[in-house]
This record gives structure tokens, sequence and C-alpha cells, in this order.
């Protein structure tokens, strides 16, 4: 498709990925990228990060899963979905053909699984890269979250590195103490890139009947709520690792996604916006372009990281 | 089924009773291709606040590409939706969900409370299209009094159904449940479609289910997309977890496992 703005270059590259434009679509907020295609031109996004994938379907949470709060959504979904055969059997079907970069998001219960759906995916035609959720407990070692231990996230990227050659984004949780030093061990257990922020941890309260509004009582936080701190943390790991950062977080209009690149990401991906406003990501791909236009800029990439520092 | 995306000029906001609002929207994408029992994902919020967009079901469709709902305000969205001057524009995502299946022969029977009674309208008016008798067909609504329920009853009147009413308060038709009224007109008729509170739906389907009347429900949950995507809007079913926004909102009462 031809634009108004085929002069300006919006490609970028993620490790070995090569994007048509920096916006991609975040994960468990797409789908599997056909939910959309009625309202979205697939082929003009960067790229579609799929539902994260586990070895066997999941059933997900108990409803009620999704409430509303001041500018964003708690959800407790659960991880719901088809499981990797069904994954690769129905949904590569239609993926393959969306005209874009598929990244397949994976999640499991212990290292192994992780590594046996990385093999899996792998060879598999149309997928383009994975990318780690590490935000799932450990079932193994007590419940914790692999992405809040860094030997832990160290070992699952570590042996889904070994299992693939596919190009490989782990997924942060920002929900730990320092998100650079878990940027940093995943990037020295051969990490691709980085993507952040998934959800920060909350709840909600119904004082009338003083029950959790999730069945979960607490669950993901996400929208435009949480879009400083993930502004904050992805110029934080941005200065500390040497592979690319993909921002996530609160991601609506071109402004935003704006101050991730020039916060040090590379790209970034639309999430919770997708669903209130499905046009959203291509929305910001134009909104890139005008800006660049209005920049004198010729391509994205010469504004990545150009945050300006008082003496520095 | 495909899905359109559309911004629709309020045409007109009625006030039916306190609170009660009827819009009518000129969104002719989705007018043109809804079926009764669907629904649209609102763009109720400016900005961010509120966020989400809410489900409405489609209260009828009109030649010329009109669409209207009629809603209650309950809370920030409806409150949003209900301050709306006509002349601006809304967003809408629709049509979307699985609506009713058509019952083309036989007596059938609509059983509406408060604003379920919304999307029983245009059902109504749909099955009409289908050589039927609406006199022999039963369309119980019920409401909180006779001030809600007046001008909707009328409505359904006007089509020639067999009108039959309930209000908690008295004030219009049988004094109690709309469902006291189903055990009547259930010997006669071979499917009962059923919207609104879910107490009143799990009340339907059991007298449907114990006089062996097929039944179909719609069910309301909050929802985030309304396309498939979050899997926010889930409600137990006899087989695991189901999706109101994409396997619903209408559902064979037998699916639902009812709480």
């Amino acid at each position: 498709m031809t634009g108004q703005y085929d002069d300006i270059d919006l490609r970028v590259r993620i490790g070995p990925l090569r994007l048509r434009n920096p916006v991609l679509t975040a994960s468990g907020t797409f789908g599997y990228g056909r939910e959309f295609a009625d309202l979205v031109n697939l082929h003009r996004l960067g790229g579609v990060v799929t539902k994260g994938i586990s070895l066997v379907p999941r059933p997900g949470n108990p409803p009620p899963r999704i409430v509303e709060t001041a500018c964003g959504m708690l959800n407790a979904i659960g991880l719901e979905n088809v499981g990797v055969e069904e994954f690769i059997r129905r949904k590569m079907v239609f993926l393959r053909s969306a005209g874009t970069r598929v990244i397949v998001n994976i999640l499991g219960d212990s290292v192994d699984d992780y590594a046996r759906l990385a093999a899996r995916l792998t060879g598999i035609e149309g997928i383009d890269a994975l990318e780690i959720n590490i935000s799932c407990p450990n079932v193994k070692k007590g419940g914790v979250a692999f992405g809040t231990v860094p030997e832990m996230a160290a070992a699952v990227t570590g042996a889904v590195r070994a299992a693939t050659d596919l190009p490989l984004i782990v997924k942060l949780s920002p929900n730990v103490t320092d998100i650079t030093r878990m940027a940093a061990v995943v990037e020295e257990a051969g990490a691709d890139a980085v993507s952040l922020i998934n959800t920060l941890i909350g709840m909600a309260i119904d004082c009338r009947t003083r029950r959790p509004r999730l069945a979960n009582v607490i669950g993901g936080l996400s929208g435009p709520a949480i879009k400083p701190v993930a502004l904050r943390m992805v110029w934080q790991v941005a200065r500390t690792v040497s592979i690319p950062v993909i921002g996530i977080g609160g991601i609506s209009r071109a402004e935003d996604a704006l101050e991730f690149l020039i916060a040090g990401a590379t790209a970034v991906q639309v999430g919770t916006a997708n669903l209130y406003q499905p046009s959203a990501a291509e929305e910001i791909i134009t909104g890139i372009s005008s800006y660049l236009r209005e920049q004198g800029e010729a391509a994205v990439r010469d504004i990545i990281g150009t945050l300006q520092l008082e003496g520095g | 089924m495909t899905k359109f995306q559309e911004k629709a000029q309020i045409l007109d906001r009625q006030e039916l009773a306190a609170g009660v609002f009827r819009l009518t929207l000129h969104a002719p994408l989705i007018a043109g291709s809804a079926h009764p029992g669907q629904f649209v994902m609102v763009r109720v919020g400016e900005l961010f606040d509120p966020l989400l967009r809410r489900p409405f079901s489609i209260h009828q469709v009109a030649a010329g590409g009109d669409l209207q709902l009629l809603f209650k305000v309950v809370g920030r969205g409806t409150g949003c939706l209900a301050r709306m001057e006509p002349g601006r524009e809304v967003d809408l995502l629709g049509p979307l969900g699985r609506g009713f299946r058509l019952q083309r022969e036989d007596p059938v029977c609509l059983v509406g409370g408060g604003m379920g009674i919304a999307p029983l309208y245009f059902l109504g008016k749909r099955l009409l299209q289908h050589a039927r008798l609406p006199e022999f067909d039963p369309v119980l609504l019920g409401a909180a009094s006779q001030q809600e329920l007046a001008l909707l009853a009328d409505d359904f009147f006007g089509l020639g159904y067999d009108v039959r009413t309930a209000t908690d308060d008295g004030s219009l038709g049988h004094h109690g449940f709309v469902t006291d009224l189903l055990d009547a007109v259930l010997p006669r008729v071979s499917k009962v479609y059923v919207c609104g509170p879910y107490p009143m739906m799990r009340i339907a389907a059991a007298k449907c289910l114990a006089a062996g009347v097929a039944c179909e429900v719609s069910l309301e949950t909050h929802m985030a997309c309304g396309l498939g995507a979050c899997l926010g809007c889930t409600v137990q079913a006899q087989e695991g977890y189901a999706h109101v926004c994409i396997q619903g909102p209408v559902f064979e009462a037998t699916e639902v496992a009812w709480q």
C-alpha cells in the first residue's frame, strides 16, 4: 500500500528481525490477528504479537476477568489460549497470509515448557520471531514468576536460545525491584531484544459487596495509566543494554509512541488501545510519519534514543 | 459477517422515562448488516476515562441506515452516552456477536425484562418479515413501573403482538415478575426468546426446560473489546468457558451453566 509519506523511512531492525515500521500490536490485545481483519489493514502494521501460546490449551481464569479503572483496566484472563498445536494448525493459516510480521508470544510452567515450545515453533512457515512471556509462575519453583528472579529469567532465555534460531524477544515484568538487572541478564543469556513493560500487578474492590472486582482478586493493570512508569523503565533499560528495546505500556497515540522512541525504544507495541480503538496502531504509524516530516527527519531510526538531557 | 467501525451521528435522543433513553443514530454500514440480538461497542468517552467502549444491543434498525439504542443510566458509561447531544458523532463498532436464531413458523414467545426489552423489539420486527400471525405470539414485558414500560409495550402492540405486561409495583399489568406470565403461554409456543436481568433469565430458562420448549437467552457481561480478542467477557457454560462477545451474546439456554 502506498501512503502519503513514501519518502519517510520507517524501517527498523530488532536484531535479525526487520520491520517495515516500528509499530507492533501487543500480545493479548490483538487475539490471533484475524479478530481485527475487518477493522485494521494488517499489512500496514510493523507486526503482530500473538496471544500467548502454551504447550497445551489453557481455559483461563473464572469470571469476572476484567475491570475498568481510571484511565486503564485490570485483567486476569489467566493466559487462556488454544495451545501450540491448534495455533500452528489453525491460527497460523490466517496469520501467514496477513502480510505482516508474526511474532509468537510463548509461556510455560517450567523452563522445559518454554524450550519445547520454541523448538516446536521453529521452522513453521510464517513465524518471524518469538517473544517470551517470563511473567508466568514457575510451577516447579513454588510459583515464583520467572520474570522476578534473575537466575530463572536467564535460565528460560538460555533454554529457548538453545532451542531455536528465531529472533528472540524477552518480555520483561515491571513487578521487580530493578528492571535493568533483568534486562541485563536476559541479554547475557542470548536475547536478541527485550520488550517492556508487561502489566503492573494491581487490584480493585467493590466497596458495596466488599469483594474483589476480579475473581482472581489481583490482575494486570494496563492502559494510559501506566505509560509514565513504562516510559521510565524503557529509558533506564535502553541505557543499560546494547540489544534493541521494544517499548510497551499505555501507548494509544503517535505522541506516546514517539516518547518511547526518543527514550531509546527501537520499536513499540500498542496494547490496550487496540481493545477500545482498533485503528490505534494504524493511526500511530501515520502520526509518526507526520511527525518525522514536520521535524525534517528522513528516517525513524534517526530519532531513537535522542532524548536531550541537561548537560548531556 | 463483516464488522465496521463507523462514526455515527446522533439524530435524536428521547427520554422515555426518568433515566431511560432511546438514541437514534445514523450508522448505515452497521444498520444495513445487523441481525437481531447483535450488539455494538460504543465509544462513550472522549479520551481515556471511561477508557473502554460499552456494549449495547441494537434496539432496532430502520430504512435509510438508522439504528436505535435503548438504555437506562446505571453507571458512568451510560451517563456519558445519555449526555450526548443530537448532532454529535459517536464511534461505533458493529454489528458484533451472534444474534437470535429466527424461528420462521410456529408461535414464539418474547420475554423481556427492563432494558432487556431492547433487542427484542428488533427481533419482533424482523420476525414479521416472515409470514406469521403476531397475534398468536405472546410478548411478555416486565419493568419496575408503568412509567418505564408503557411506551415500550405500545411499540409491540403496534406490531400486532399479543402483549402482556408485569411491573414490580403493579402500576401496569401483572403485579410481580414477568416470568410469572410464562406458564400460561408455554404450552402453545415452540420457542422462547429471553433478555433481561440474570435471575429473570435463569427462571425463564428453567421453566422452558421443564416444559420442553426451546429457549434462547441474551447474556450481558463486562466487555473490553467485543471482538473476541481480550477474552475478558467469559461466562461459565456447560462445556467450559464461553465468550459472550463472539459465542453470544445469544445462547441456547441449555448451553449456559446457570449460577
